[in-house]
């Protein structure tokens, strides 16, 4: 149980990575400082509360002039399920071409989350 | 038969793509792209990773959707781009001799030349690891191009050496394939990487940093079987009786890198000792005129976002320098890494303001600091102060300096990082 804590928190929402200080009383914020916009306040209070994380990774490709193409989540999904994911996107093989943005798996681990390519792989005979 | 070009592009990574797309724009037509790879991009396709593009695009890419956007501005452009062809001399006419697959020996005469060959990674050769000769020891940048672009994971149990952004990006991607990372070993008291990548690659996956932490043995047999470890001392010397093995089937190197300047020497410019790379003006041109460099050749970055602003600083200039619009100052002004500072660059500024605000500088810090201020100093006097709550050696500092503060009689400014008053992090 958390009673009067205070965490800090290395914000990776660009590279000046500021170290903002989360103090909080039984898990509510009581105040957020140390941030310089308004991404790292909203970044320290969800990293507090929901850490997410994008997930980017391969996934095989059959017919491509590459044999994977990399994907990622769209937005960041639960850290703890991260490995789990990787479970999932294992199983999977597309066919090529496969264009930037294109959809690879809709909602990975119900998070409502799409999982997309972020290369173009042309099809090769 | 020798092609003509007004600039040729060596090298079609993020530097080379961007430095050909900024001349087109300035007005430059004959442009050739010679790259040895079969695609463009350098390293960012296999950089799968987010994090890219934050400070260029406002917007948070990975490593392939950022080349991409600079493939697909290419394409679009029609520039030239002539890929499995490695250039393997430059002579000081600017006189190109190119192998290509499809072209066989190629030679190129340029009115410019844009030099953008990035770095390649030191290897176990190079810091020279005791041991046996064996499979399983591999650069992280080799092992990141097997299993993001090839396909396959190059191992089960691993050791890394460096934690570096390749080193740290290299562990989780090694965890999330499935992989025990088993270490991440630095010899120095602290990580090089970016904050974020310390974050998210190792204390998320709690991955262990060993920090002052080297390999001083590899063993095995046919494959790496296991490694010898040890803490090092203040000289960074290795302590024997610190010795421990860790058992592993891999050892992934990222030890640094260093910049590919052979075809630079080959024109006859000298490199910095420092920085590995030419020393250049502030349109990033060498010391021979109407070659230019930028990017990894010129100084190792840690953001893409700015090698794409270096190329197209330099590009810049690539097309004052074609169109023949450039004032020399009367004194070129010498920049100079002062305190604390590892190198500055551009090394000088010697042309008049070309409709420019600032001049703008990428410096790297020695060592980490709190709360520090860079103090820009002409004849002993500063002339321009910046405070920074931190500077980091592993993310590069890059400040203006505004045209007006340029006196027409300056020869030196030194930059030097000083301590606001606090102690420093990591001195005793």
């Amino acid at each position: 149980m958390r009673n009067n804590n205070v965490e800090e928190i290395i914000c990776v929402s660009c590279p000046k990575g500021c170290r903002i200080t989360v103090e909080s009383v039984n898990n509510e914020i009581k105040n957020i400082s140390g941030y310089n916009c308004e991404e790292g306040k909203r970044y320290a209070r969800e990293e507090f509360k929901n850490p997410t994380r994008i997930l980017p990774t391969t996934v095989k490709v059959k017919g491509g002039e590459f044999p994977l193409v990399s994907v990622k989540t769209e937005k960041g999904i639960p850290k703890a399920k991260l490995l789990k994911a990787m479970d999932v996107i294992a199983e999977i093989e597309v066919k090529a071409p496969v264009k930037i943005g294109d959809l690879i798996l809709k909602d990975i681990l119900d998070t409502g989350v799409d999982l997309v390519a972020t290369r173009n792989v042309e099809k090769v005979d | 038969m020798e092609s003509k070009y007004q600039l040729a592009v060596i090298g079609g990574g993020p530097a080379g793509m961007a430095a050909a797309l900024k001349a087109r724009e300035k007005g430059i037509e004959e442009i050739i792209v010679l790259e040895r790879d079969e695609y463009l991009g350098g390293i960012l396709p296999q950089c799968i990773h987010n994090g890219f593009g934050l400070e260029y695009f406002n917007k948070e890419l990975t490593g392939p959707e950022y080349a991409e956007r600079f493939i697909g501005d290419l394409k679009e452009s029609e520039i030239e781009v002539q890929d499995e062809t490695m250039v393997i001399e430059i002579n000081d006419k600017k006189e190109i001799t190119a192998l290509s697959k499809d072209k066989g020996i190629m030679k190129i005469k340029a009115e410019a030349v844009f030099l953008a060959m990035g770095c390649r990674e030191r290897t176990r050769e190079n810091i020279k690891i005791p041991g046996d000769r064996l499979a399983g020891v591999l650069t992280a940048g080799t092992a990141q191009r097997y299993t993001n672009i090839e396909g396959f994971v190059p191992g089960k149990e691993v050791v890394i050496l460096g934690s570096g952004d390749i080193g740290l990006i290299m562990a989780r991607r090694m965890k999330l394939e499935g992989a025990e990372v088993k270490a991440v070993l630095e010899l120095l008291p602290y990580s090089n990487g970016l904050i974020r990548n310390q974050v998210q690659c190792l204390a998320d996956y709690d991955i262990p940093l060993k920090l002052n932490h080297t390999i001083t043995r590899i063993e095995g047999k046919d494959r790496v079987e296991r490694v010898k470890v040890a803490e090092v001392d203040d000289n960074l010397d290795p302590i024997p009786e610190t010795e421990e093995w860790i058992g592993c089937d891999t050892v992934l190197l990222s030890v640094g890198l260093i910049p590919e300047n052979e075809l630079t020497k080959g024109m006859g410019i000298d490199l910095n000792p420092v920085t590995g790379g030419a020393e250049v003006n502030e349109m990033r041109e060498t010391k021979v005129p109407g070659v230019f460099a930028g990017g990894n050749v010129l100084h190792v970055h840690d953001l893409v976002d700015w090698v794409t602003e270096e190329a197209e600083i330099a590009a810049s200039g690539i097309a004052d320098y074609l169109k023949n619009e450039r004032v020399k100052k009367e004194n070129s002004l010498n920049l100079k890494a002062g305190d604390n500072l590892n190198y500055v660059l551009p090394n000088k500024i010697e042309y008049k303001d070309h409709n420019r605000n600032f001049v703008k500088l990428f410096m790297r810090v020695k060592k980490p600091m709190e709360e520090v201020e860079v103090h820009f100093i002409n004849k002993g006097k500063t002339i321009l102060k910046y405070n920074k709550d931190f500077a980091l050696p592993g993310e590069m500092l890059t400040l203006n300096l505004p045209e007006k503060i340029i006196d027409e009689n300056m020869k030196n400014i030194k930059i030097s990082i000083k301590k606001q008053d606090k102690e420093d992090l990591y001195e005793k």
